[in-house]
């Protein structure tokens, strides 16, 4: 008898099925739960079961959502989540990585490893909670508070000047750039699953509020009343306009931006810099990642989203290759290589 | 098969049983490839042997200055030895550098051959010689061998299509062509690795095999040496041999282990001496799916390591010293999440930078106790080059059936030294290894297996057993983040019984010689060698001395503390300050007495001797 063919059926995975047993504990108001929420929201989209997502962290404040996502997850030590999602991609390149961390834990205690898992193409998402603040131990600056920041640990001010996230992901050859904000719920998901659909290292900047040491970080620009005006919504192949009006632009003056408003002084969108998330060389997103506010609009979206060959399929090719020359290693062979002689 | 070695007339042979020689020159001399070719020519013939290359950091001092001497000490013997011996019978010394900084090891009576082709007015005035200490009667307690070895070499070299410097860094084949001939090795095998090694530049080929040959032949028909010797081949256990180095057999293990285990093995490094060549044999075993990264430093080594061992692959790490205390945060992470990893320290002389190409063994307080927390984890250490092989896999049994990470101790002279390897079968290996748990109804992250106190090695992929795990404490079976102090205590307490427990699953402590006696020399490590030959020396004195090795150091094997309770006193020899002798002191109130050698040299047989018998003759 033949047998019946039946093909397992797989429910459609929903938000719920993404959410932990675990209770959420960061401080009411905090952005971070609109990331987890938008992150849990966006989870389904990829078609992969949840066992075969892994989120990884290291230790602040973002640290903790891998306890609230149903999937696997591992809360590692401060600023080192790249390095073992480097290790888990290399071993198991059929899960999706997930890196979860902070401006604190990735571009201070963890600079070296967001470099260099960049710079290899890992295929790891790194979300970056940057709230230009440490929060987890109450108030000191971070290396991407503003110059001159009173806080707890720079009572006089920082004199440390702060670094641009997206500039340094930029140099540091990251195939996926983007940068979104925690409050605008539907930029975000749309920048998560760009982020998500992107083979290599994709970096994602997340403008995040602090209500309790750095309230109001980004509000100048981010509030739903000045936003279209104090901010560049980036769209691939689109002329970058912005204002309420849609009558702002961004032009290029020899190797410099400015602002223009169209139909001033002849300016017409023809005369607008044209997006192009997908150029090779990075200096249109580099220079999109120097703009910041009040001087420009703050640019937010894909700035960079380039096809590279990612490392753990750069490694797998090699053992390919090497198990096509020389065939499954054999262990016996492998033990009596070289010169021996027998004892008798 | 043909030979390229005339055959030898049979008089003027006497028979050795053991010869050590060293080689000593510049370290752009070739020193080191020189002692290994010898090695491995008595290794084929089938003496059993003991290295130890000595070499700078500096990868060329200046030429010609006593830093940048490089040596490479060989024993063979036609029966077993066990250190590559405390003093050379013959020095080979290639300028007056070498002969300046090695002389003093040099015993009364013993074989100089020089090159007295480098004994210029430069390099005597580098080496700090008023004289010249070939003719101003100095070495007059020697036997000496002045041989112009770079003019006779470039003789032999003559018409060759290469530079005069060329030419001169063949010049360390000459000296190899004499001992070979002294020694009635054959040339043969490294006649075939300069074929292999220089095949594709046929000038430079040429011109090794001339050196080699020239230096032979001057053996043979100079009257300066009255005499050859012949050191019969040993008599080892039956089986098939080849040579190993500490680094090389440490990594064929972890390869087997691999392979038993049925897991991928993933490397993760960073290069630092003397442990960066387990990263370069690594990268060679591609087809054995051995993923190796070079990571941008010593905690990504490692932290790629653990994420590897995360998905089930075998994480590997290693260091030496300065690497391990980057690591060390880490391996706390380890302990926590309490997952299967091998961290193996190739040792060297500390503290800070140290002395990176010198051995010591003094890293073993650092990994038993440099984390923050208690924090237990076991430490095994191999006793010699080939025993790198067994303690690697031994390593990982225990990785894996406790899930845990393990330490694995070794050192510079182990790391680079080498001897005779009986090879195994691979039938006769260990089954090791540990299946993933997969089923839904019994899982509990941090559920433990009542025996080994293991706990279930679930991996991403795996349906309905989605997760968390990290450094925050866990819950007793849950694994969900805990702060009740109740159940840190309890989990403190697990973690310290878990390692305790794996005492039940290794061999006893072993002795050599009497069960009872007067003294007990207790080691660990690379001093097995030292040791044990001056233990044998004792007893052939007829005195009550015994030699136990530790390779489990945490947890300890359990007959430990009886072991040490049946000798008058106990011996600890370390290359260290009182390490291991700090852990059994307070481990067990035994009174045992330190022997601390830290000069970045492995012990003397004649030093541990000494110091045992004034401890005997002490009343």
């Amino acid at each position: 008898m033949a047998e019946a063919l039946t093909l397992p059926v797989v429910p459609p995975l929903s938000r719920k099925d993404f959410v932990s047993d675990q209770e959420v504990r960061w401080c009411p108001g905090c952005g971070d739960y609109s990331i987890l929420a938008q992150t849990q929201k966006v989870m389904p989209d990829f078609g992969f079961p949840k066992e075969n997502i892994v989120f990884i962290s290291g230790i602040g404040c973002s640290g903790r959502l891998p306890y609230y996502m149903n999937t696997y997850g591992f809360h590692s030590i401060h600023g080192r989540a790249p390095t073992l999602a480097t290790g888990l991609k290399a071993a198991r390149p059929d899960l999706m990585v997930w890196v979860i961390t902070g401006d604190g834990d990735a571009l201070s205690i963890g600079g070296n490893h967001v470099l260099h898992s960049m710079r290899r193409n890992v295929d790891i998402k790194l979300i970056m909670f940057n709230n230009r603040i440490y929060g987890l131990t109450k108030g000191q600056a971070s290396p991407t508070s503003e110059m001159g920041k009173r806080t707890k640990s720079s009572p006089a001010g920082t004199i440390d000047q702060p670094v641009m996230p997206l500039s340094i992901a930029l140099a540091a050859e990251a195939t996926f750039v983007a940068r979104s904000v925690d409050t605008h719920t539907e930029h975000l998901q749309a920048t998560f699953e760009s982020a998500g659909r992107h083979h290599g290292s994709a970096f994602v900047e997340v403008l995040q509020n602090c209500n309790i040491f750095n309230d109001g970080a980004w509000r100048a620009f981010t509030e739903r009343e000045v936003r279209d005006d104090r901010m560049l919504f980036l769209a691939h192949g689109e002329p970058m306009i912005f204002g309420k009006d849609r009558d702002k632009g961004i032009r290029l003056r020899g190797l410099h931006p400015e602002v223009v408003t169209i139909g001033e002084d002849g300016v017409t969108v023809d005369d607008l810099l044209v997006h192009d998330e997908h150029a090779e060389d990075p200096y249109l997103a580099f220079m999109l990642s120097r703009l910041s506010y009040p001087e420009f609009p703050v640019p937010v979206g894909v700035f960079r989203s380039v096809d590279h060959p990612t490392h753990d399929k750069l490694m797998q090719a090699q053992i390919d290759e090497a198990r096509a020359k020389s065939g499954e290693g054999d262990l016996e062979a492998l033990l009596n290589d070289g010169e021996t002689w027998v004892a008798s | 098969m043909t030979t390229e070695t005339p055959a030898r007339h049979e008089d003027q042979v006497q028979e050795l049983e053991r010869v050590t020689i060293r080689f000593a020159g510049d370290s752009g001399d070739g020193m080191q490839l020189t002692g290994t070719q010898f090695t491995r020519t008595a290794a084929v013939f089938g003496n059993d042997i003991s290295t130890l290359p000595d070499y700078p950091a500096e990868i060329r001092a200046p030429a010609g200055s006593l830093p940048g001497v490089s040596g490479f000490q060989l024993s063979f013997s036609s029966s077993e030895i066990h250190t590559p011996g405390d003093q050379p019978d013959v020095l080979v010394a290639m300028n007056p550098a070498a002969l300046k900084t090695n002389i003093m090891d040099l015993p009364a009576g013993g074989a100089l051959i020089v090159n007295e082709d480098a004994f210029n007015q430069q390099n005597l005035k580098k080496a700090g010689y008023a004289s010249n200490p070939l003719t101003d009667g100095s070495l007059k307690s020697y036997t000496v061998f002045s041989i112009p070895i770079s003019a006779l070499n470039a003789r032999a070299l003559d018409g060759l299509d290469m530079t005069s410097k060329q030419v001169d860094l063949t010049k360390n084949f000459f000296a190899l062509g004499i001992m070979f001939w002294l020694y009635e090795r054959s040339m043969d095998p490294t006649l075939r690795w300069i074929d292999e090694k220089f095949g594709a530049k046929p000038i430079v080929a040429e011109a090794n095999r001339r050196a080699l040959k020239a230096g032979y032949a001057f053996g043979e028909t100079t009257e300066i040496f009255h005499t050859h010797y012949r050191v019969p081949s040993a008599h080892l256990p039956a089986g098939k041999y080849r040579n190993i180095t500490g680094n090389e057999a440490a990594a064929l293990g972890c390869v087997a282990a691999s392979k038993l285990a049925k897991r991928d093995l993933f490397y993760g490094s960073y290069p630092i001496t003397p442990a960066s060549d387990i990263l370069h044999q690594l990268s060679t075993y591609k087809n054995f799916g051995v993923r190796t990264f070079q990571a941008e430093d010593e905690i990504a080594a490692i932290g790629a390591a653990i994420g590897a061992s995360y998905g089930g692959a075998m994480g590997l790490t290693a260091s030496s010293g300065p690497g391990i205390a980057l690591k060390l945060e880490a391996m706390g992470l380890a302990v926590m999440v309490e997952l299967p990893l091998v961290i193996i320290d190739v040792q060297r002389a500390g503290p800070s930078t140290g002395m990176p190409t010198k051995t010591e063994q003094a890293d073993l307080l650092q990994v038993m106790f440099g984390r923050n927390g208690d924090s237990p984890l076991p430490v095994v250490a191999p006793a010699t080059p080939a025993e790198c092989f067994d303690y690697a896999i031994e390593a990982w049994r225990i990785a894996l059936k406790y899930m845990t990470p393990v330490v694995y101790l070794s050192d510079a002279f182990l790391a680079s030294g080498s001897e005779p390897w009986r090879i195994p079968d691979v039938a006769d290996l260990p089954s090791i290894g540990v299946e993933n748990h997969t089923d839904r109804a019994s899982f509990q992250p941090y559920a433990r297996d009542p025996q080994t106190f293991a706990r279930p090695w679930a991996v991403p992929g795996t349906p309905g057993l989605e997760h968390r795990i990290g450094g925050l404490e866990k819950a007793d079976i849950t694994g969900n983040v805990s702060y009740d102090p109740e159940n840190h205590h309890r989990m403190q307490l697990l973690r310290r019984e878990k390692v305790a427990r794996i005492a039940n699953d290794i061999p006893e402590l072993q002795v050599a010689g009497p069960a009872t006696g007067e003294l007990l020399i207790l080691g660990w490590g690379s001093t097995y060698g030292a040791i044990r030959s001056a233990v044998e020396r004792l007893q052939a004195q007829g005195r009550s001395v015994a030699h136990a090795h530790l390779r489990h150091i945490n947890p300890f094997p359990r007959n430990t503390e009886a072991v040490l309770r049946s000798y008058r006193q106990v011996l600890i020899p370390e290359v260290n300050l009182g390490q291991l002798l700090m852990l059994i002191r307070a481990r067990y109130l035994i009174d045992a007495i330190g022997l601390d050698k830290v000069r970045g040299k492995p012990f003397r047989i004649a030093e541990i001797e000494q110091t045992a018998l004034d401890l005997l003759d002490r009343k």
